[in-house]
């Protein structure tokens, strides 16, 4: 117990590192995971095939190839760089990774979305004369995310977890790393371990209660 | 995919506007990836020099399949504990008795909640401790990845039992049958087809998360591909990298076509009263359901 109140201080920045990615990285994805699903249901092939070819290859790739390739392939062997300090550049790189990981599930979730919207919808859409991204942006879409945000919350959490391995992409700030850290220095420390467990669990069960509770608010009456 | 109602048949204008479209998507994705070709140019990426250690058999032989073999074998290992894990606490979970119903469903979801590599790191830490000096890397790999893909492989299972229809549980009730026999005899043969695809899909996620193996230091894929290799053959990280992606990648496709195929045969299946589950907390099956898209 001595342990967890002594590195305290350094276990919550970790920590609010970890919230700080999350934000971040959520956004990003939900936004290119729009893009994806447009993509993928588009009338253009090019559109189409390049969709799926992105997210079967970043989906089916470990997220830590995906973050080590970010730091040392990326940016130390090809010159990708967004800042002077390695701490802020590590910090951006993993922003980029897990943002182009997550953002194949957000896709996923949201295709399933769309096939749950009912063909006369779309129907519809095209009998009243909307265009393709029209019907996209009114009426499938708008749809499509009410049904799925309860996966949503699930890839969100996912995704709140998973950045715990930002210490793959050489980011090595959050709380994993500060954790192991201090095993190195103290050995190990249960209460260090459930402590920063709970903190997790403070941040992802509420996710996951606020999206069921929305996914049950949301549903789309049929 | 063939013929999607989000879009009518193309006339002539709406052929025109396609066609400029696509025109204009290739023109984009082309650029970008001549963008990406030329900045991995300017690096010297795509020397020959830095590719050549791929075609001596002595790579892969020193190198690759040990690392292969280290990621098999920690995803073997692990699926089978995960499984038995999985088994027990799922049917504890449906148990009779309350507090055996308790205790494995906080178990579960305790596990379910907490970030794998958190708890990779506590076990690593907490082997030496406990157990004296030795190399834990795979013990503590396997034994995270079991607690975790063990308690979601839990939720399948009780998913499972639970999407057999009520009838079956009454039917085997009527004719006489025990506890244990309704759930070996009629409840879980039904059960384990409509987990399945479930199951296989789970395997994937589990496959994938041995990775981590790399931060512990375990000697897996990435970690003989990634960090020992480019260690020895001095500037071929990006080749390294693409050559065991794609390693990664076409094991994990084929394990989920797999199970793309279990869920269709599930889907026809009569051995079954149950149709194909949804994992836990897992992104329906795009394909399966396949109206608009």
């Amino acid at each position: 117990m001595d342990d967890l109140i002594k590195y305290a201080p350094d276990l919550l920045a970790g920590f609010l590192d970890n919230v700080k990615l999350s934000l971040i990285c959520g956004v990003f994805a939900l936004i290119l995971g729009t893009i994806l699903v447009s993509m993928r249901v588009a009338p253009t092939p090019v559109l189409r095939g390049a969709g799926t070819l992105y997210v079967n290859i970043v989906r089916n790739t470990p997220l830590t190839l995906v973050l080590a390739f970010s730091s040392l392939g990326l940016s130390d062997t090809i010159g990708l760089t967004f800042s002077e300090t390695p701490s802020t550049n590590s910090f951006w790189l993993v922003v980029l990774g897990l943002s182009a990981y997550t953002a194949t599930f957000v896709c996923e979730a949201l295709r399933a979305g769309i096939n749950t919207v009912p063909i006369g919808q779309a129907e519809a859409a095209r009998a009243i004369g909307l265009t393709f991204l029209q019907s996209l942006r009114m009426i499938i879409l708008p749809q499509a995310f009410r049904t799925v945000v309860a996966p949503l919350g699930s890839v969100m959490i996912a995704m709140i977890k998973n950045t715990t391995v930002a210490i793959a992409g050489g980011y090595l700030m959050e709380s994993a790393f500060v954790m192991r850290d201090t095993f190195d220095d103290t050995g190990v420390s249960i209460p260090i371990f459930i402590g920063l467990v709970i903190a997790f669990m403070l941040v992802t069960l509420p996710v996951g209660f606020v999206t069921s509770r929305l996914a049950s608010r949301l549903a789309v009456a049929r | 995919m063939s013929a999607s109602v989000l879009f009518d048949a193309p006339g002539p204008r709406a052929r025109l506007r396609n066609n400029i479209l696509t025109l204009l998507s290739v023109v984009v994705l082309a650029s970008a990836a001549y963008y990406v070709y030329a900045r991995f140019d300017t690096k010297g990426q795509w020397e020959g020099e830095i590719w050549k250690p791929f075609l001596d058999a002595s790579t892969w032989t020193e190198y690759i399949i040990p690392g292969l073999l280290g990621t098999l074998k920690a995803a073997g290992l692990s699926a089978v504990c995960a499984l038995i894990f999985g088994a027990i606490f799922g049917l504890a979970r449906l148990s009779d008795h309350r507090w055996v119903r308790t205790i494995a469903g906080a178990v579960v979801e305790t596990f379910r909640a907490i970030p794998l590599l958190l708890l990779i790191f506590f076990l690593f830490f907490l082997a030496p401790s406990v157990f004296g000096g030795g190399d834990y890397t795979l013990i503590a790999l396997v034994a995270g990845l079991t607690l975790y893909n063990g308690s979601v492989l839990a939720e399948i299972v009780r998913a499972g039992v639970w999407a057999v229809p009520s009838g079956q549980a009454e039917a085997a009730q009527a004719i006489g049958l025990r506890k244990s026999q309704m759930m070996l005899l009629v409840l879980l043969p039904q059960a384990v087809t409509a987990m399945m695809p479930a199951i296989v899909s789970q395997l994937v996620v589990l496959l994938k998360d041995t990775a981590l193996g790399y931060i512990i230091a375990y000697a897996d894929l990435l970690n003989m591909g990634f960090k020992v290799l480019p260690a020895v053959y001095f500037g071929s990280l990006i080749p390294a990298a693409i050559v065991i992606g794609v390693i990664y990648i076409g094991l994990n496709m084929s394990l989920s076509a797999l199970a793309t195929r279990l869920e269709r045969r599930t889907r026809r299946s009569h051995r079954t009263a149950a149709g194909p589950i949804v994992p836990p907390g897992a992104v329906g099956e795009p394909e399966a359901v396949g109206t608009l898209t």
